[in-house]
């Protein structure tokens, strides 16, 4: 193993037996074994049963090797039963791999699901050396953290009462803080910070970015929230059906687990059965977005989009407005391009429609766009929404960097407009 | 940061791989653990850590009651009051080691789901919480014996007790590692859990418990002291009564069956643990 490299794993597979494990009782497996034995047939099995399907096996892990280095903070992305759980688990030792092999380096704190150690009777404070200790700490060692614990769960005022009258959420707290101020290497937090309010994930989101930063702990961080991956992880790993698919920058992983299509397309023609459930259809047939003039879906610094849109009326349209929404790749919205007279045509009628779109303030990274046609019938009236088409995806790099590297979490938005009207030294 | 060790997790292990090194570091937890049950079993109640004490006193005197002056079993000469306290004290410490520990999987199941220490300490930690109740029952009975032997009641301490020590680790190893074997086995077959509740009330009647070896017809004791629990009580009353004898040969087969169930319970704890989860 390198001396840089933290965790290390190696074709690792687990598999779990399907069904009822054993049939519960010594008689019954030893009439099986017997049986067997003999080489006659099982007389536990179902009726009907073929021989192989009797133990049928689920793959949760499959293959699955990673090299993760100091200080990286890993996020772990994937469906339900992708087996991200699985990893975590064997990699924190609660179950043992099938095949394969893992190496780790130091310390693992866990927190799946924290706070399973408390004892209900026990006060606030005596759970800390409990639930502190169960994670591998010594006595001395909570002793001299044991201030910092207290004042990082916000439960001062209640830290030498029985846990059992806390509500969940301070439960938590109490359960995080000591996890995170665990001297481990490697930090393991699988869907954590769910309970807590929004202030305290915050913090907890904050301070693991701190001990990875600082202090070059490696996390491995497992969520279903989009949004903390990208503001804790520096690295995303997606999981399909116990399987590697993707491992690599974050924006990308979370591209894909969401399901974004168009990747590396610049030009789109939407005559594919698969798209059609995409575009809502009743004045209008969109058939053709392209960057016209380019051939990646990458622009660099203050480049502008060269947008082309091809659509069909289906029905007479007098006045048609469009609307480019620009979402990150989370769907969240940031911003939109809104041109009030796109056109309008009689039935069968065909228009294609040239934009050029400046994103000289978006910060690099990956952008979803969406098109939403609608029709202003009067200068009052609101705006009607018919027709609604997922785009191309505009990917946006610097070449040069600015004084100042913007970071993710900063915003998806650089804002230009200010301007210092006053300095002074006193 | 100081710790580089590295630590590799396999699919297979070697047959008999208990991290004493390991377990030592997790001494603190055991204490907790330890503590935990300490407080979690006297909370609430009145009369709090005094029923440590409340226990063995009624049952010894229900069988002073039932054995003693109804059914009319000898007792050696010695008073049935400390004959009894003297098999019940020890019985119990046996009894509650085998009993906790033989659920050891099944009732940490869900902390051992999400969090990962030495197994090893959960039953290391029923022992010593074990101990400390027999412990505190032992200073009663000791002063008990005292004040009998005072008063020249036939009871007769002896040289014996030095071997006390060595009995009472003895007992608390054989009621753990039957407890560890039990509690491997019932993470797939709960029958065992049934059985062990009623297999330990049977189990106490081949002791002798509630009376002397002395008692059991001809041949029927040599038989009974083959059982390893009894030759520890045999030796135990003797020691402090000096009632019966020191069958040494019968306590000598006494501890290599300990041994050697203690060292298969270790071997099937450590095979069940790192899987246990995925069946149970």
């Amino acid at each position: 193993m390198d001396k840089d490299c933290v965790i290390k794993t190696e074709h690792l597979t687990k598999r779990y037996t399907l069904g009822v494990i054993g049939s519960g009782t010594l008689r019954r497996d030893l009439q099986s074994w017997y049986a067997k034995k003999r080489g006659r047939e099982d007389p536990n099995r179902r009726i009907g049963a073929r021989e192989y399907e009797k133990g049928e096996i689920f793959t949760a892990l499959e293959n699955f090797d990673i090299e993760i280095k100091r200080g990286e903070r890993v996020g772990i992305i994937g469906a339900n039963g992708a087996g991200k759980s699985t990893f975590l688990k064997l990699l924190s030792r609660i179950t043992s791999p099938t095949e394969g092999k893992i190496a780790y380096r130091g310390r693992i704190a866990s927190m799946l699901e924290v706070g399973t150690g408390f004892s209900g009777e026990l006060t606030g404070r005596e759970n800390i050396y409990l639930n502190g200790a169960i994670l591998g700490m010594t006595k001395a060692e909570v002793d001299a953290k044991i201030d910092e614990i207290i004042s990082f769960s916000e439960c001062e005022t209640f830290i030498d009462t029985p846990v059992k009258r806390y509500s969940s959420g301070m439960f938590v707290k109490l359960a995080f803080a000591v996890a995170a101020h665990l001297d481990a290497e490697i930090l393991i937090m699988d869907e954590v910070l769910a309970v807590g309010d929004m202030k305290f994930q915050k913090k907890c989101i904050a301070k693991m970015r701190e001990l990875a930063i600082d202090e070059n702990r490696t996390v491995l961080y497992v969520s279903h929230n989009m949004s903390t991956i990208q503001e804790l992880c520096s690295r995303c790993v997606v999981l399909e059906h116990g399987r590697k698919v993707f491992d690599g920058e974050v924006d990308g992983a979370i591209k894909l687990y969401l399901g974004g299509e168009n990747d590396e397309l610049y030009s789109f023609e939407y005559v594919d059965d698969k798209y059609k459930e995409k575009v809502r259809r009743k004045l209008l047939n969109l058939t053709r977005a392209k960057f016209f003039g380019r051939t990646s879906s990458w622009f660099y610094d203050d480049e502008q989009v060269p947008l082309e849109l091809d659509w069909t009326y289906l029905e007479d349209v007098e006045r048609l407005g469009l609307r480019v929404e620009i979402s990150d790749i989370r769907h969240y919205p940031i911003t939109a391009f809104v041109i009030e007279n796109a056109g309008g045509g009689k039935k069968g009628e065909s228009q294609t429609l040239q934009l050029r779109l400046d994103i000289s303030a978006l910060a690099q990274g990956t952008y979803c766009v969406r098109y939403v046609f609608f029709t202003c019938a009067n200068r009052d009236a609101k705006p009607e929404s018919v027709e609604i088409a997922a785009g191309l995806t505009i990917r946006k790099r610097l070449r040069t960097e600015g004084d100042t590297r913007w970071q993710k979490s900063w915003g998806s938005v650089v804002s230009k407009g200010v301007e210092i009207v006053g300095n002074e030294n006193n | 940061m100081s710790n580089d060790n590295i630590t590799y997790i396999e699919a297979k292990n070697k047959l008999f791989s208990v991290n004493f090194r390991e377990l030592f570091r997790y001494r603190d937890l055991i204490w907790l653990f330890v503590k935990r049950d300490l407080v979690n079993s006297y909370k609430q109640t009145v009369l709090g850590p005094i029923w440590i004490l409340i226990n063995p006193l009624l049952s010894t005197t229900v069988f002073t009651v039932i054995f003693g002056v109804i059914a009319g079993i000898s007792t050696d000469g010695v008073p049935p009051f400390l004959f009894y306290m003297s098999g019940n004290v020890l019985w119990s410490f046996f009894s509650s080691n085998l009993n906790k520990g033989s659920s050891t999987f099944l009732s940490n199941a869900r902390i051992f789901g999400k969090v990962y220490f030495p197994r090893l300490v959960m039953p290391i930690a029923n022992v010593i919480f074990n101990f400390i109740n027999f412990a505190l029952q032992t200073v009663v009975y000791i002063i008990l014996v005292v004040v009998y032997a005072l008063m020249g009641t036939g009871v007769h301490p002896n040289l014996m007790i030095l071997l006390t020590p060595l009995l009472v680790l003895q007992t608390a190893l054989l009621g753990m590692g039957i407890g560890l074997i039990v509690s491997s086995i019932t993470t797939k077959y709960r029958d065992l859990n049934i059985l062990v509740n009623f297999g330990i009330s049977l189990l106490m009647y081949i002791t002798p418990v509630v009376y002397p070896i002395s008692e059991a017809p001809l041949g029927l004791g040599t038989v009974l002291l083959l059982n390893p629990v009894a030759p520890i009580v045999e030796t135990y009353r003797y020691a402090f009564l000096g009632s019966g004898a020191f069958h040494w040969v019968y306590w000598l087969v006494s501890l290599g069956v300990t041994a050697l169930i203690l060292l298969f319970g270790l071997v099937i704890f450590n095979k069940v643990e790192k899987n246990f989860i995925d069946t149970v």
